[in-house]
């Protein structure tokens, strides 16, 4: 894909961002950021390509590494959040 | 033209040659992560966000395990035999590894703890940003970068220089973060001597050695980047004190979206970009909630040095005054005969431990017809709606939790304000005070209230900005001395009709 294409994805993804965050309740700015925290290691996909690709062997142990602590993030981070959640309750009536 | 030559044909000269599937497949990532956040809107649809994120999640790790999976290269045909089963195991081995280290975090962490663990996996984050781009740096042509000759693109030059400085940078700051949150190191701001020289220099050091790096893809000019950003991270964070800890968490959680960005253009990958801007607004726009509920700028925080500039303040005047003090059977009484009790919770009640003594309080008051209401500042916690957390896991309805500027007009209908683990956030003179350094931060209106019952451990010690409160010397404030979790127990005991 050429540079401006991706450029345009990036902008518009910040603006929808922009406005996405806003809309979450503060009561839920922990969970917001530990799904945050587990979304953004999608960086995942660069430690695989890594790990895979045949050619250099640190590039490869730097992506395998790099996928121990991506997956950490990810199940961690989805776990912690899901946790959080279900405290959430409301009132009963 | 079918289908897959029309998107092959869009695809352009830079980035992987991606299968267009592929890259629909990381767009449909890309909306789920969108609808993950979407559902945070509310505690109703929370969950069902949450299981969103995860979808997208293994919709691109799948994807990229089918069209990036380890190949095996015969020798004798000189040609990739297929998928390569030994290097296959090893991805999902770390993959497993990470996944069991990830979940065992998870379920032990405490709730007064979750800043730590934030802090703990922004540091990840950087640093597998960090082992990307220096994988893609070594391995270029393996990533779609780089011409035949080993000649990475320019484009991808700055981006991979942006990734590694951004990624080292969220790695040593969440570091030092950590340590501050989690008491290894010292939580008061340290003060280098011409911090703002070195920070600077190396700062412009890092723009100009990323511009080089265009021309002269030596190993020195990528290292040094790296090097040096790793310096600037504990540099910036080093200087700024314990309680601005909720900024720098929110500011290392924009970082960390950045960075990921950063590599999703290197990869030319739609999830990546994405993910990394909305997690980068995120973090973007928490920081600014919390800085404008402190009513410091972002550029103070960033600068240093909050917790040093107070203390000096609060060494002025001591002079004593009168108060009233109180005890456990006295606030039960007070309580059990209000109409409205409004329970304003601070770190303090966290750190004793007395969320679940609060709640059962809560429920005998409301038990007695009184009506109960949770106030919470936004910076009450150690980050953004840590309080919530709290007060959720000692199973507080979330619909009797209400944000300042919601419930602050009800403190003067309140009979009883019960400030517990707070302090600078009750403190009227943020209002009227221009010399306080804590002017013109929002606070609660505790003294609008007709009682105000104050647990604090001693008249000695005073909030995070070292300023003493006029509402522990007014005429309706009774000042309950002891530990929060204790007073709150002996509350509980008296409403129960125990007292002695």
């Amino acid at each position: 894909m050429d540079f401006i294409a991706i450029f345009s994805i990036f902008v518009l993804a910040c603006f929808v961002g922009y406005f996405v965050v806003w809309s979450v309740t503060p009561a839920l700015h922990t969970p917001l950021m530990s799904v945050t925290n587990a979304i953004s290691s999608v960086i995942i996909v660069g430690a695989l390509i890594a790990s895979a690709a045949a050619g250099s062997a640190s590039s490869k142990w730097l992506g395998l590494a790099a996928v121990v602590m991506a997956s950490i993030n990810i199940f961690g981070g989805f776990a912690v959040t899901a946790r959080m959640l279900a405290m959430y309750k409301k009132k009963e009536r | 033209m079918d289908f897959q030559s029309i998107l092959s044909a869009a695809t352009g000269e830079h980035g992987l040659a991606v299968n267009p599937w592929a890259a629909i497949a990381y767009l449909v990532a890309g909306v789920l992560f969108i609808l993950s956040l979407r559902g945070l809107s509310s505690p109703a649809t929370a969950q069902a966000g949450n299981r969103f994120g995860m979808m997208g999640m293994t919709i691109a790790v799948v994807t990229t395990l089918l069209t990036h999976a380890p190949m095996k290269f015969g020798d004798a045909t000189n040609s990739y035999t297929g998928v390569d089963p030994v290097g296959l195991i090893e991805i999902l081995a770390a993959i497993g590894i990470g996944a069991v280290i990830g979940i065992v975090m998870a379920r032990r962490i405490a709730m007064t703890a979750m800043p730590q663990l934030v802090a703990a996996f922004h540091s990840l984050v950087g640093l597998a940003a960090v082992a990307v781009a220096a994988a893609a740096y070594l391995n270029p042509q393996a990533f779609g970068i780089a011409d035949a000759a080993g000649q990475i693109f320019t484009v991808s030059r700055i981006e991979m220089g942006l990734g590694i400085a951004i990624g080292a940078i969220t790695f040593s700051g969440s570091v030092i973060a950590f340590l501050k949150l989690n008491g290894n190191m010292s939580g008061a701001a340290i003060m280098l001597p011409g911090r703002h020289i070195i920070n600077l220099g190396t700062l412009a050091a890092i723009i100009g050695l990323v511009a080089y790096f265009t021309v002269d893809q030596s190993p020195w000019v990528f290292w040094t980047i790296t090097g040096l950003s790793f310096l600037i991270g504990f540099l910036l964070i080093i200087p700024i004190g314990g309680a601005d800890m909720p900024v720098v968490v929110s500011m290392l959680n924009s970082y960390s979206g950045w960075a990921a960005a950063a590599m999703g253009f290197t990869l030319g990958n739609t999830a990546m970009i994405i993910t990394g801007a909305l997690v980068g607004s995120s973090g973007a726009i928490l920081s600014y909630i919390m800085c404008r509920a402190m009513n410091r700028s972002f550029i103070s925080v960033i600068a240093g040095g909050f917790g040093a500039d107070a203390s000096a303040a609060s060494s002025g005047s001591t002079e004593q005054r009168p108060w009233k003090p109180g005890s456990a059977d006295d606030a039960a009484f007070l309580m059990s005969q209000a109409d409205t009790v409004i329970i304003v919770p601070g770190y303090g009640m966290a750190v004793a431990q007395a969320q679940h003594a609060l709640r059962e309080m809560g429920d005998l008051l409301k038990k007695e017809g009184v009506t109960v209401k949770y106030a919470i500042h936004p910076v009450a916690g150690r980050m953004p709606g840590h309080m919530n957390v709290l007060l959720a896991e000692a199973n507080v309805p979330y619909d009797e939790v209400f944000e300042l500027e919601d419930i602050n007009g009800e403190f003067a209908q309140a009979d009883v304000a019960f400030v517990i683990g707070a302090n600078d956030v009750t403190n009227p003179s943020a209002k009227t005070d221009k010399t306080s350094p804590i002017y013109g931060m929002p606070v609660l209106d505790v003294e609008k209230a007709k009682t105000v019952l104050f647990v604090k451990r001693s008249m000695g010690g005073v909030g995070y900005a070292g300023v003493d409160n006029d509402v522990f010397y007014m005429d309706q404030t009774m000042m309950l001395l002891g530990d929060a979790k204790k007073m709150t127990d002996d509350i509980v005991k008296a409403l129960n009709g125990g007292g002695h």
